[in-house]
């Protein structure tokens, strides 16, 4: 009950913060003077076009890029009457490309799923790495196991997330023959779901995951090391080792529960680093995620498709956040309480 | 060991000075903080040795130019992705001092690349203190002296040439000024705000604690990135790259004050409730004097280790974002504009040297971390 109380609050702080997030990004959606709409105009006018002039006169008057900027976020967020009534974020309206010509759900629909998708996999992917190597490397701290665990996490915390993605598809394709750019076989854009598909997807999957993980393994890897060192050096560990206790055994049953807390909650700041990687290596591989829409949209002032990304992208990591929030209140009862408190 | 006559145990070894050397001594403790910070920093090796690496980085900033055998700009249109060149010393068995080969390049149209044959009869000695094209030194004084210059007729490119025939060791050593710097500059920015909005929250506490934890929650849960490229994408395109360059570096410190302010902000909630504060302000201290004089210098060196860290997160993110498009633009040099143009398969498979400019942002970058790991384990000196 009193979880479920817990789950409801943290919720309602989770929208909370993603409504004051859409208004930090409309604003800065706004920064650059001018709008999508209003760039075409000049450029029409420019070339002598009259005809399509008046066509994007009324499409700034039908998106309210008229209105003041205040009315303008009360109208895309759908709390206020627009020039269509109330339709806007609140309502499931998410808006217009006026790059594509499309409406944003339209354009981003399937890129959703596939952003998800990648992200799932890199999240997956650091935990399978980061958990084993980071107690080995503190099991057998001083040893050449914990100096090369330690020497990789490093190599991957320096070098930039693209350069990787691109060294690691060459070599990749050219020696494991694994497919380049795109999260699936051309030819198989656009069918229903199928098995074939879904190993297509996999066999795509595994470089961008590799990629994106890397940062964040080394990071999540060299945390959980320190956060076992200090647990090894308890007296309770002298005692379960003075006891007979088998060293794996050991390791597994005591510390590790103890350690494994902050592992937890450090999704926090591992999501939000991990969906910009996803950004970036999705431009730079190619991949059908939100990433090359977002580059695209930003370069081109395309306001409601880059506003609704940023929000979405936003949402990823706010939701990872809560959740891994809820978990660490059901893996250790200590901290309920402590939460409530503030 | 010996008794006494009047049954006292006295130790007949003779007794010398380090007798007892592993142990902390009073004297030993007895030094300033900052000496003996620097006496456990000595220990990490590999932290001492990044320290120097960057420092002598940092030296060689403004004398870029004039190491540089080129300008960053200048273009060699006989020459496009040239390979890399080595130096030679020894011409067939016969010592001539530091020379080398020319090289002719031809279009391969099979293929559609540059294939550059290199004429190994007529060693071609280096210039040193030559003239070449203007630079500024230090920023300010005008020279065209080099360090070292191609001889007439050849060519110099230790680490080959780019798409456009220019230089990609002298364009690594320009583009170190910009990517350099751009932490210092993100990290003083973060650093300022950081430490402002953390004193306040922490030492004021209350409301302006809730208002300002909660925006510290808000920029953390964001991932960075599309907001660096939402930000810097508003960048109007017509300024000048030096303006543009602050502005972007200015950016990547914006995001990345919240982390520092949180460290700030918890060492004041429980600092202000220590004896000397307490002290200060009934002698009638002022909040600002309190934060700056009292409880600032007393984990500076906390703050400044973490900075150190910080700064890599920075050069990368200017990497990213020139690398994308959205940061530094050309005729700027850095190495994420650099890297820009390496950005395809064709420069990792044919003309490796290109993307050459990941090596020193790799370099750097783990410099950065050892050195602020060391720093931070050295904090402590009364901790062995």
């Amino acid at each position: 009950m009193i979880f479920l109380k817990y789950a409801v609050w943290r919720f309602f702080t989770m929208l909370l913060t993603l409504w004051v997030v859409s208004i930090l990004v409309f604003v800065i959606i706004n920064l650059p003077p001018g709008d999508y709409l209003s760039n075409q105009i000049a450029e029409l006018r420019a070339t002598g076009q009259a005809e399509g002039v008046a066509k994007a006169e009324f499409l700034r008057h039908e998106y309210a890029l008229d209105q003041p900027l205040w009315k303008q976020y009360m109208i895309w967020a759908g709390i206020a009457q627009g020039p269509q009534g109330y339709s806007g974020l609140v309502q499931g309206n998410f808006g217009w490309s006026f790059e594509f010509d499309r409406p944003v759900s339209e354009i981003v629909g399937s890129a959703l799923w596939m952003t998800v998708l990648v992200n799932l996999a890199a999240v997956l992917f650091v935990y399978l790495i980061a958990l084993p190597l980071g107690v080995l490397a503190a099991a057998k701290s001083e040893t050449w196991v914990d100096y090369s665990a330690g020497f990789l996490g490093y190599l991957g915390l320096a070098t930039p997330n693209f350069l990787l993605a691109l060294i690691l598809f060459y070599y990749g394709h050219k020696y494991f023959g694994l497919p380049i750019g795109g999260l699936m076989a051309p030819e198989l854009e656009g069918y229903p779901m199928s098995w074939e598909k879904v190993q297509s997807v996999l066999l795509h999957l595994i470089v961008p995951t590799f990629v994106i993980g890397t940062a964040g393994a080394a990071a999540m890897m060299q945390r959980l090391r320190a956060n076992m060192l200090d647990e090894l050096g308890k007296p309770y560990v002298e005692t379960a080792k003075a006891k007979g206790l088998a060293p794996a055994r050991l390791l597994v049953k005591y510390p590790l529960r103890m350690a494994f807390n902050p592992f937890v909650a450090d999704i926090g700041n591992l999501l939000p680093a991990m969906v910009s990687g996803s950004v970036l290596v999705s431009v730079v591989l190619g991949l059908q995620t939100i990433g090359p829409y977002l580059l695209t949209a930003l370069k081109s002032q395309d306001q409601f498709l880059a506003a609704f990304i940023l929000m979405f992208v936003a949402l990823l990591t706010l939701i990872g956040t809560m959740i891994s929030d809820m978990l660490l209140v059901l893996l250790d009862p200590r901290i309920r309480y402590g939460a409530r408190g503030t | 060991m010996s008794i006494q006559p009047d049954n006292r145990f006295v130790d007949v070894a003779p007794w010398t000075d380090d007798a007892d050397h592993l142990g902390p001594e009073r004297s030993d403790m007895d030094v300033s903080v900052a000496r003996l910070m620097w006496r456990k920093f000595r220990r990490h090796k590999l932290a001492l040795i990044s320290g120097l690496f960057l420092a002598f980085c940092y030296l060689l900033l403004p004398v870029a130019g004039f190491i540089a055998p080129y300008t960053p700009n200048q273009r060699d249109a006989e020459h496009l992705y040239a390979p890399p060149q080595s130096i030679n010393f020894w011409h067939q068995g016969e010592f001539i001092g530091p020379y080398v080969y020319e090289t002719t390049g031809e279009a391969d149209l099979v293929n559609f690349r540059w294939v550059y044959e290199t004429d190994v009869t007529s060693p071609r000695k280096l210039e040193f203190f030559c003239e070449g094209q203007p630079y500024n030194l230090f920023g300010l004084i005008r020279s065209d002296t080099h360090l070292f210059c191609a001889p007439e007729g050849a060519t110099v490119f230790l680490w080959g040439s780019d798409r456009l025939g220019r230089d990609v060791f002298s364009r690594i050593l320009f583009g170190a000024q910009l990517s350099l710097t751009v932490g210092l500059i993100g990290i003083t920015v973060s650093f300022v705000l950081g430490i402002f909005f953390g004193s306040i929250a922490g030492y004021f506490g209350g409301k302006t604690d809730w208002v300002i934890n909660r925006m510290i929650e808000i920029l953390r849960s964001l991932p960075e990135l599309p907001l660096w490229l939402a930000l810097s994408a508003a960048v109007p395109s017509n300024w000048s790259p030096v303006a543009v360059f602050f502005v972007i570096s200015i950016i990547l410190g914006i995001l990345d004050w919240p982390g520092l302010a949180r460290a700030v902000r918890s060492k004041f909630l429980s600092l202000r409730e220590e004896e000397y504060v307490k002290a200060a302000e009934m002698m009638g201290a002022k909040p600002s004097r309190v934060i700056r004089k009292h409880l600032l210098p007393n984990f500076m060196s906390h703050l400044i280790a973490s900075a150190t860290l910080s700064i890599p997160a920075m050069i990368l993110g200017e990497t990213a974002l020139s690398f994308l498009g959205l940061g530094l633009r050309a005729p700027a040099v850095s190495w994420g504009v650099m890297l820009n143009d390496a950005q395809n398969l064709a420069s990792i498979e044919i003309y490796w040297w290109t993307a050459i400019p990941m090596l020193p942002i790799i370099v750097v970058v783990l410099a950065f971390n050892f050195l602020g790991d060391g720093l931070r384990a050295s904090l402590d000196p009364y901790k062995t």
